[in-house]
């Protein structure tokens, strides 16, 4: 299985005594749009965070298992690494205030204190910028800040920030749950471009949207991985009883 | 019940005067010693005055140049001292605010905060100036930056707190280390608010007398050199203020036209900092 690019097993993690994530096991292969959806609390995003070691960074987190990125042990490689191969994408835009929108794009490079030509930096601006579907709309005004955009081109730009880094993974945490629906309908459209270039990996709320974005579900419940298998198979024939009972809203 | 709307309408307006009222009158203290200050120091200030030192007794003109040099770098070296320092210990704060380490350095701050400012001036005369052997401008500095610490600690630590996890996240998720977002992303993101509590805290201690009294001491001489001791804005105001001449009784007038002035552009300074450069999240 050369092409599974995050696998886990029997991987836990806790919040203090709290328990969130339960020895779930899973494997994701590359160029897929893998949605993870469950009701809140279910353990989903503190499993999401913890594919790139975000989670540890609050005060009394823990995790325990194997968590991998192709072969080797997310948790046995710096932390700063495990980022640059896995971006991430939080539920509320969150651009840096303090920065252009060009610079939004090279933050990654530019807060690490890389040294880059310019040439280089401005191709992959527009690069990123025309992957997450941004570029027509700022090309003459790269040089405002991001914060002036809507909140669907926020979005687009935390999107092209993670590009640019030319991760392995892009984690998405409710990615479209701070926006209206005509920004959200412009995320999920840019859901099927990326896959082509990388593994995504969304948690939403919204069954909807697992449903039309992705090419497999997974199926939290209380900490658990309840089910994981095709998008199709799980909205219409789900094998567990509580994937059925929470796709068709007997409880959420 | 008609009735009873009535008086509950009249309360109502005669609490609203009541708050309106006392809301005008705190503003009239300022006035009053702005006025006063103005009226009997702006006629003091001249270049003459602001270049020279101060005549002898007897003589006419004299000026305060050597305490505006002095003000200039006793508070210079306090800021240089106080200012990385309060910094650093702002962003502790903010980052940790649960440890124990925290709750401690915070109830110290609160209490130097609290702690009279001719309290600092004996603590440093004892430490500094004796074993030195000598009133110098140095140990004025010491004391004033022990009392800009609290407040810029805590301006950086209040300002620091406001700023969403959501932008260090951000920062942290494309692999920049711990150290490079805190100096790259949430001290810029920071900055205006971070610099009105270094203003405001220059603001507060620049007209600081007590601590000056037995540490800088004075000298009615230009003096630069920061082991001897040096003339000050306020210390300047005490001596001659309370001196028995005519003349040096104007002089203090005119010194304390000029670090009133001061303090007021800060002040306004700061107000328009914070707003222009406020980074809207």
């Amino acid at each position: 299985m050369e092409n599974t690019v995050v696998s886990a097993s029997k991987f836990n993690a806790w919040f203090g005594d709290n328990h969130v994530v339960k020895d779930v096991s899973i494997g994701i292969k590359k160029n897929q749009v893998v949605a993870v959806m469950g009701p809140s609390g279910c353990g989903k995003t503190t499993f999401l965070r913890c594919i790139n070691r975000m989670h540890e960074l609050i005060p009394g987190a823990t995790a325990k298992g194997s968590l991998k990125l192709y072969n080797d042990d997310v948790y046995n490689m710096n932390p700063i690494y495990v980022r640059y191969k896995i971006g991430m994408v939080f539920q509320r835009p969150n651009p840096f205030p303090n920065l252009s929108i060009y610079d939004n794009v090279i933050a990654g490079y530019k807060l690490n204190g890389l040294k880059m030509k310019k040439a280089d930096l401005n191709n992959i601006v527009e690069k990123s910028l025309t992957s997450a579907a941004l570029w027509g709309e700022v090309k003459d005004s790269l040089h405002k800040k991001g914060t002036f955009l809507s909140g669907g081109q926020q979005q687009r730009l935390c999107i092209a920030r993670a590009i640019a880094m030319e991760p392995e993974v892009i984690l998405f945490d409710e990615p479209t749950s701070a926006l209206d629906p005509i920004s959200t309908s412009s995320i999920e459209a840019l859901f099927h471009e990326l896959k082509a270039n990388y593994t995504l990996i969304i948690v939403t709320h919204n069954m909807q949207q697992a449903a039309r974005v992705s090419d497999k579900t997974a199926f939290f419940y209380l900490g658990e991985l309840v089910e994981f298998d095709d998008t199709k198979q799980m909205f219409t024939a789900p094998k567990d009883s509580r994937t059925q009972n929470y796709i068709t809203g007997r409880f959420s | 019940m008609d009735a009873r709307i009535g008086i509950r309408n009249t309360k109502s307006i005669l609490f609203k005067g009541v708050i309106v009222f006392l809301a005008f009158i705190i503003t009239i203290p300022l006035i009053i010693v702005l006025l006063y200050i103005i009226k009997q120091g702006v006629l003091q200030v001249n270049w003459h005055f602001l270049t020279n030192v101060p005549a002898a007794v007897g003589e006419a003109g004299g000026g305060i140049s050597n305490a505006l040099v002095g003000t200039a770098i006793i508070v210079g070296i306090s800021s240089l001292i106080a200012i990385p320092v309060g910094i650093l210990a702002g962003i502790y704060l903010s980052e940790n605010p649960y440890t124990k380490l925290a709750y401690y350095a915070g109830l110290c701050v609160d209490i130097l905060q609290g702690v009279p400012s001719i309290v600092v001036g004996i603590v440093v005369y004892f430490w500094v100036v004796k074993p030195l052997g000598t009133f110098s401008a140095l140990s004025g500095s010491i004391a004033l930056a022990i009392m800009m610490l609290p407040i810029v600690i805590r301006s950086t630590e209040q300002t620091l707190r406001l700023l969403p996890d959501s932008l260090k996240e951000a920062a942290l998720s494309l692999g920049v280390p711990y150290h490079r977002v805190i100096l790259k992303v949430i001290i810029p993101c920071g900055f205006a608010g971070i610099l009105s509590g270094i203003m405001l805290s220059i603001a507060r201690i620049i007209g600081e007398t007590a601590p000056l009294l037995f540490t800088a001491f004075g000298n009615p001489f230009l003096s630069t050199s920061i082991t001897k001791p040096m003339e000050s804005l306020p210390h300047i105001i005490f001596t001659y203020a309370t001196s028995p001449y005519d003349d040096w009784h104007n002089l203090a007038w005119g010194a304390s036209f000029i670090l009133l002035m001061f303090v007021l552009l800060l002040n306004i300074f700061t107000k328009l900092i914070t707003r222009k450069w406020k980074i809207q999240l």
